[in-house]
Parts: C-alpha cells; structure tokens; sequence
C-alpha cells in the first residue's frame, strides 16, 4: 500500500516540477522572445524526469530488497530470541508473523508470531519512514539541480531526446532479449535433462513411454524417435498432402481466374480460415473428423482403426494451414514478371498451360519457401493434436492408426502433477528446445530461398 | 573455304501447318478441355475449403445455440410446510446465504420436488436448482410463509434429452414430464454471468471472459507501447550494424517461433524464476506480450514504411528535431496502420490456447478473478478444459463458448478491416 502512495507522491512531484520549470521557461521567452533554444515544454520535462527517475529507480531496488531488510531488524529484537533455529517452522512463524502485521491474517497457529508481530509492524514502518525520506531527498536534489540548470541557452529538448532515443533503444532491445531469455531457458532446462538421460537415448531411442521411468536407466523409455516420427508425419506429410494442393490451387484460381469481385469475396473467406483459433479447430477435429475418419476405416475393413487417428488431426491441421499456403503462393506468383506470362499467351499457350509449365516453375522457389514455413507451423502447432491426436507413442506410417506429436507430449509431461525436477518435466523442456532448432532452421532456410528468389526477378 | 553442314531442316520439305485438319482440330479441343479441368479444378478448391469453413461454422453455431438456452420445470414448493427454521427477517444482508444453506433449503426444494414428480423428482433437478430459490427467498423474504411456484432448471441429462439429444431413459421422462406441461425452455442467462462449474446446467462463461479481459489488458499495455517504439527505432533511428540485423533477425524469428515455446519461456522465467503466482493473468498477459510484439514490430514498421519522406524532409525543413519530426508527424500518420496490425496481433493472442496451458491456466476457477494476480482461466482454455469433459450436457456448452470467441474475433477483425478501410491513405 505504501509503495502506491509513494509512486502516486512521484508523479505528483514530477508534474509539479513540469509546471514549475515550464513557467520559469516561458519567463525566458516572454523577456528574449523566442530566442531560447528549447522550448518551454522541453524544460518542463527535463525538470520532471530528474525529479522523478531517481526515486523511482530508488524505490524499485528499494521493493526487492526492503523485505530482508525489515526481517534482519526483527531478528534484531529481544522477542526473536526465542525463536527456533533456522527451519521450517522458523520460516511458518516470520511469515504468520508477517501476515498479521500486514492486517492480511487475523488468527495465528503460532504464539510466538503474536508476539513478533508488532516487531514487524514497528520494523515496516520504520523501513517505509526511511524509504519516504530518500524520495524526497532525491526528488528535491534531482529536482533543484535541474531547475538551476534550466537557462535560456541551456538545450533541454538535446537532452529529452536523447532519453527518448535510448528508449526507443531499449524497446527493440526487447526482442532480442527475449530470444535469449527462449534460447537460455530451454538451454538451461535441457541440460538438465541431459545430465540425467544421455542425448544419444533421446534423439535416437525409439520407446517413449514417460508414464513408467525407470530411476535407474530413465533413457531407456525416453526415447523421442516415435515422437519425431509423428509430428513429422502428421504435420508435414497428412497437413500438406491437404494444404498443397488445396492452397496452390486457391490461389492460383484467385489471382488468374477469379472475377474481380468474386476475389474481394473469397479471399476475406480464406482469411477467416486462417483467422478461427486453433483450439476450435482442435474442437472440431475430435468431435466431428476423429468419428467420421474412423467410420470411413471401419467401413473399408479396418476395424482397429483408432478414434484418435493421425489422419483426423493431420487433415484438420492440413485445412487451417490452407490460408497460408495460398497467400505465400499468391505473392510469389505475383512476383514473377509479367512478360513472362504475356510473352507465353501471345505464342498461343492457354492460360492453363501457362500457368503450369512457365508461372508455376518461376515462382518455384517462393512455392516451396512458403511451403517450409507452412511446414514450420504445422509441426509447432499445438491444440489440434492435444485434443485430436492419441497421446500414446506409436511408429507407425499407417494413417489410420494413433500417433502423438512432440507438442501433444510437451503439454501432456508439463499439465501432469510432477514436481519440476524429474526427467519428466525436464524432458518437455527437451523437446521444447528439439521443436525450436528445427522450426529456426526451416524458418532461416524458408526466409533465405523467398528471399534470394524475390531478388532473382527484381 | 569448307563447306557448312547443312541443317537437317532446311532441307527438309516445307509443309505448313493445316490449322483446320481433323487432327489439329482434335489437339484443339483437347487442350481446350485441359483448360477448363483445370479451371475447375482451381474452382473446386476454392469451394470446398469456403464449404468446410462454412460446415465447421454451421456445426458450432447449430450446437452451441442450445448451450444458450436451459430447460426449466415448475416446481409448486410450499416454503412453509417445509418448516425451515430460519426468521424471514434475519434474510438480510451477507450472512444470509449461509443461514438459508444451514437451514436445509436444499433438502427443502428436493423433498418438494419429490412430492409432486414421485420417486426420482429429486434428481430432475439441477444441483443448482436451490439456489434459484434462494436468490428468490432474498429478494422476498416474505414468501416463505407461502406457497409459491418456481421455475427452475432441470439436472442436465433431462435437459440435454429435451433438447433432443439424450439418452432413450431421460427421453422417456421428458417426454412423460411434457405431457404435464411442465417443463419450459428459456434462454439461460447464467451462462453469460457465471463462472466455471462441476454441473454443465451450472457452468457460465463470464468468468473466463474476464479472465481473457485482464490478460489481454495486459499484453496491450506491454505489447503495444514496446512494438510501437521498437518498429519506431528501426525504421527511423537503427544505423546499418551487426546489431541492427541482430535485432531485426530476432524479431523475424520470434514472429514464427511455435506459440507452445513462448509457453515454457513463460513456465521456467516468470513462474519459476521471479516466483510470479501461477494461473494469474498477470503471467499470462507478459507471455502472450512477448508473442504479441514481435507482430505489432512488422505491422508498424510497415505502416512507418509507406509514409513518404516528403513529410520528414518538409517537417525537418523547419526546423523540427528528428524526435518532433517522428511524434508530430510520422507517427500519427502511420497510426491507423498500426492499429490495424494491433489488433490482428491481439485477435491472435485471444484465440492462443497452449502457451496458457503450459503457465498453468487450465485450472478448475469457479469464481472469476478480481485482480491481475488472481487465479483465473480464458475463453480458449474453458473450450478446452469443457472439450475434455464426459458428461453429454458439456457439448452444447463448449459450442456456445466457441461461438461467444468468435463473436469477439469477429469483432475484432470486423474493426481492423474498418480501421484499414477507413483511414488507409494511398500516397
């Protein structure tokens, strides 16, 4: 509580410090015309900012480490003598203790938290008392020295700007900062797990089965193969056997064919494909394709065939792919040049044939970028097998049969109620890092084909 | 001088071509009717995926419509045979749901229930049904003195059967019970106002909407500034380094990493690392951010693209400082832009199921959360979690939950397109 009144006593110093020091800079332009480098405002917000970052900065070490601070004085007090040597229970009374000091419990299991909770109220509010005293101070100082800096040829708005650069810096530095944070994450948690499970068993074992570990050779059921096998069948095999040609010819027809009108309207259509969440689609496939798929292999004699057929997921995941395909292909064949089409209608060709045996061939190498990237999704995606795919690891290149995916497993080991340090977990974080090399890579081969191909026409 | 060998089709007899023989005629044809297959074909892939957007759209609204509305059956209880030891003026104020539970209400309402419809009355009721007749006993504490005659819902397997989708059992008792005329169908409002539950004649969706409020309110509040100033860095300010393609090449990336990879970022920084309180909003408004920025960053930098540098040199050609030049000018242009990208990125991250799972917001929430660090769960993960559930009444539910997400979707994007339409600006 204290700590939002403190920040609300910021912001309320630093809008005073704006006022103050705009008005003594309009006092400079009124007696020099406008002869003063900055503008008033800039002043302003030169004063308000060195009013009010330092204290802020102050109070966000000061939130991190003040709580050790207030414990350290209450174990300062004659009534922390009593208390046990350091444990659990030690730890159970300081934070009942805590607790009702702060007014957030009325009842204690402990006597002794009873006792040490006005240690704790006295400690709080003498730490918030210093806490408060350094705002101010700083406030004040920061305040005073740049309102005597505040002159007709002192150059505020240089200074404003290049605060706001370095923000503008630090904004973008967010990405890369994150891709760290993925990297080192996954990084850290993987290598975890491979101190305990030898990489050769995960990358080349072919039994998974994380339910049953065995402490003493837990490589022996970790082995991601079947794993492997699934996404890449589900994903890059069923998805696009749906996705291809479906996407390809969409777009074709949309951008050679299709009437004007008829192409403001289906695309929109295409775009809502791509648009709908892919737990509906998840939805979807368990509820209405895993039983139509199954009935179909029942009827044409396979009587084994599961209701949690690769097939199901993989054509569901193959149709919400179908917007991407054809956009990617869209703007690929937009960019072959139009000679090219031209010179091969005048000779007589039909447009067909023209599409097939000059466009689609120049726009090969943007196709089959898109393609990888489409493939890249496919095998990253996640709600459509979790509800649809079967969690149990299969090799199997039957369609019909249950298969699971890495995403599908990473859900499954992480959502179970194993505490976070066994190879269970640790695996997720395994196969985590697995799914992100390969989606990086095909992403920077994709991107790199699209790329040399545009320039190729340009 | 040696003599040129001669090509072979110089010397080979001129005859030109017969356009109207019979063969060419066929060949013609042929390739004609290649042609059009092959237009077909195109036609044929455009229609079927229009036809399965339009088949999983009319699956979902055909099922989820009835998720909407609930059975209800009228219930005569006389309130003061029942003989509740409770005052009706002590029916006031907070402490009076717990002395209308202590005083048995609920056997109150079953024993009636009982008494008019035989022997297994009691369970044509939803286990909810006593708390319809309580909130009526709060408003009118006066009627306990009396007999009155309530509508309340059904148990769910009479209500899926009223529906017409139950069992042969239930579907016997229905339709018995509507020979007597009791039983009505309303819409079910509780479905827009409550929380998750254990019964589906119970369960609402206002407790993972709001959930879905307050992480969204989040990742807006961090997604957009950062993507906004990061897009503003790059376009205006990012000199030709090392650094400046680093940066650009994690964006790029980050754009098309697996979202279930965001998730255990999520999982081992902010819950394992800073301690943050699972399930919380607050977790899950910062993973979907970090998902959400790397769109709003392509989206600006392309709006920040098309504005043309005859604004920046005419404003720079007054005197405006590179800062004033970006504010005044180039970022109010590009805004629209912006926005449309914006809200594209936040119509994704509000459909964005598995990153949430994996931060731990499947949990069963039967109250909807009151702060940012508050245990909740989203309108995609309730679709899930109601997805996984056995008993029939969760079918219809889970569909109308899909339907009230792709009401706001579509919202969404309805409001894009007429940002886009509304304020593009062709230099």
């Amino acid at each position: 509580m204290n700590g939002i009144v403190l920040l609300i006593l910021i912001v309320g110093l630093g809008l005073i410090a704006w006022a103050v020091s705009r008005m003594r800079a309009l006092g400079f332009r009124r007696r020099l015309g406008t002869r003063i480098s900055s503008l008033p405002h800039h002043h302003g917000w030169y004063v308000a900012l060195w009013t009010a970052a330092p204290p802020l900065l102050f109070l966000a070490i000061w939130a991190a480490t003040s709580p050790a601070l207030v414990t350290d004085m209450v174990l300062g007090t004659p009534a922390a003598a009593q208390l046990p040597p350091p444990g659990f229970e030690r730890a159970a009374i300081l934070s009942e203790a805590r607790a009702l000091a702060a007014g957030r419990a009325h009842g204690a299991f402990h006597t002794l938290s009873r006792t040490l909770a006005p240690a704790y109220d006295a400690a709080q509010a003498r730490v918030d008392w210093i806490a408060t005293a350094v705002v101010l101070m700083l406030a004040l100082a920061g305040g005073t020295y740049a309102y005597l800096r505040v002159r007709p040829d002192f150059s505020a708005r240089t200074r404003i700007e290049r605060v706001i650069l370095g923000l503008l810096l630090g904004a973008s530095l967010i990405a890369i900062l994150t891709t760290a944070g993925i990297v080192a994450s996954l990084l850290y948690e993987a290598g975890r797990f491979f101190s305990v499970v030898p990489i050769t068993d995960f990358l080349f074992g072919t039994h998974w089965s994380p339910q049953v570990i065995d402490p003493r050779d837990p490589g022996a059921s970790l082995g991601a193969v079947p794993l492997f096998w699934g996404t890449f069948f589900i994903g890059a095999v069923i998805a696009m056997a749906v996705a291809i040609p479906f996407g390809l010819l969409s777009a074709i027809y949309l951008t050679q064919y299709a009437a004007p009108r008829a192409r403001r309207i289906m695309k929109p259509v295409l775009e809502v494909l791509a648009g709908i969440p892919t737990v509906v689609y998840g939805y979807f496939a368990a509820l209405t394709v895993a039983p139509a798929v199954r009935q179909f292999a029942v009827s044409i004699g396979i009587d084994w065939a599961s209701s949690e057929s690769a097939l199901a997921a993989g054509l569901v995941m193959g149709v919400m792919i179908i917007p991407f395909v054809s956009s990617m292909a869209d703007d690929s064949l937009a960019a072959v040049p139009n000679a090219m089409r031209d010179g091969s209608l005048a000779m007589g060709a039909t447009p067909s044939e023209t599409i097939t045996r000059v466009m689609l061939p120049a726009a090969l190498p943007g196709v089959v970028g898109g393609v990888l990237l489409a493939v890249s999704r496919a095998i990253g995606e996640t709600m459509i097998v979790v509800m649809a795919a079967s969690g149990v690891a299969t090799l199997t290149a039957n369609p019909f049969a249950s298969t699971t995916t890495v995403t599908r497993q990473i859900v499954d080991l992480l959502t179970g109620e194993a505490e976070f340090d066994s190879p269970k977990t640790l695996a997720a974080f395994a196969l985590g890092l697995t799914l992100f090399v390969i989606t990086l890579l095909l992403n920077i081969i994709a991107l790199t084909v699209v790329k040399r191909y545009r320039e190729s026409y340009e | 001088m040696s003599k040129r060998p001669s090509l072979p089709v110089a010397d080979a007899p001129v005859r030109p071509t017969v356009w109207d023989s019979p063969a060419m005629a066929r060949r013609l044809r042929r390739r004609y009717a290649a042609e059009r297959r092959f237009r077909l074909l195109g036609l044929a892939a455009v229609a079927l995926s229009a036809a399965f957007l339009a088949f999983l759209l009319v699956t979902m609204v055909a099922q989820g419509i009835r998720g909407f509305t609930e059975t209800t059956i009228t219930l005569p209880i006389d309130l003061a045979a029942a003989d509740l030891p409770i005052e009706p003026a002590r029916v006031k104020g907070r402490s009076a749901d717990l002395a209308l539970a202590g005083a048995g209400l609920e056997d109150a309402v079953d024993t009636a229930a009982t008494m008019r419809f035989g022997r297994d009355g009691a369970d044509l009721l939803s286990p909810g049904a006593w708390l319809a007749v309580r909130d009526a006993i709060k408003a009118d504490p006066a009627i306990l003195r009396r007999t009155v005659t309530f509508t309340l819902p059904v148990a769910s397997p009479f209500d899926v059967a009223a529906k017409g989708e139950g069992t042969p059992d239930a579907e016997q008792v229905v339709a018995r019970l509507k020979a007597q005329g009791v039983l009505s169908t309303g819409w079910n409002w509780n479905f827009l106002t409550d929380a998750d539950a254990t019964d589906p004649t119970r369960v609402g969706i206002w407790g993972a909407a709001k959930g879905s409020l307050l992480t969204m309110l989040v990742t807006l509040a961090l997604a957009f500034p950062i993507g906004v100033l990061a897009a503003l860095y790059l376009e205006e300010y990012a000199p030709k380094n090392r650094w400046t393609d680093l940066i650009e090449v994690s964006i790029n990336n980050l754009a098309a990493v697996p979202s279930i990879i965001f998730g255990l970022l999520g999982l081992a920084v902010f819950l394992n690392t800073f301690g943050l309180p699972r399930s919380a909003p607050l977790v899950g408004g910062l993973t979907l951010a970090l998902m959400t920025m790397p769109v709003i960053v392509i989206a600006g930098r392309n709006a920040i693209k098309a504005v043309p540098p005859s604004i920046r040199d005419a404003a720079l050609a007054v005197g405006a400082s590179r800062v004033q030049v970006i504010f005044h000018h180039v970022l109010p242009l590009a805004l629209p832009g912006i926005l449309t990208g914006t809200i594209i990125g936040m119509a994704r991250a509000l459909g964005e199921t598995a990153p949430l799972l994996m931060i731990g917001m499947r949990a069963f929430i039967a109250a909807p959360p009151r702060g940012l660090t508050d245990p909740s769960t989203v309108l995609p993960v309730q679709i899930f979690l109601w997805s996984d559930q056995v008993d029939r009444g969760f079918i219809e539910k889970t569909s109308a939950a899909i339907i009230v997400l792709l009401v706001f979707l579509l919202a969404m994007n309805g409001l894009a397109i007429y940002l886009r339409n509304r304020f593009e600006t062709r230099w």
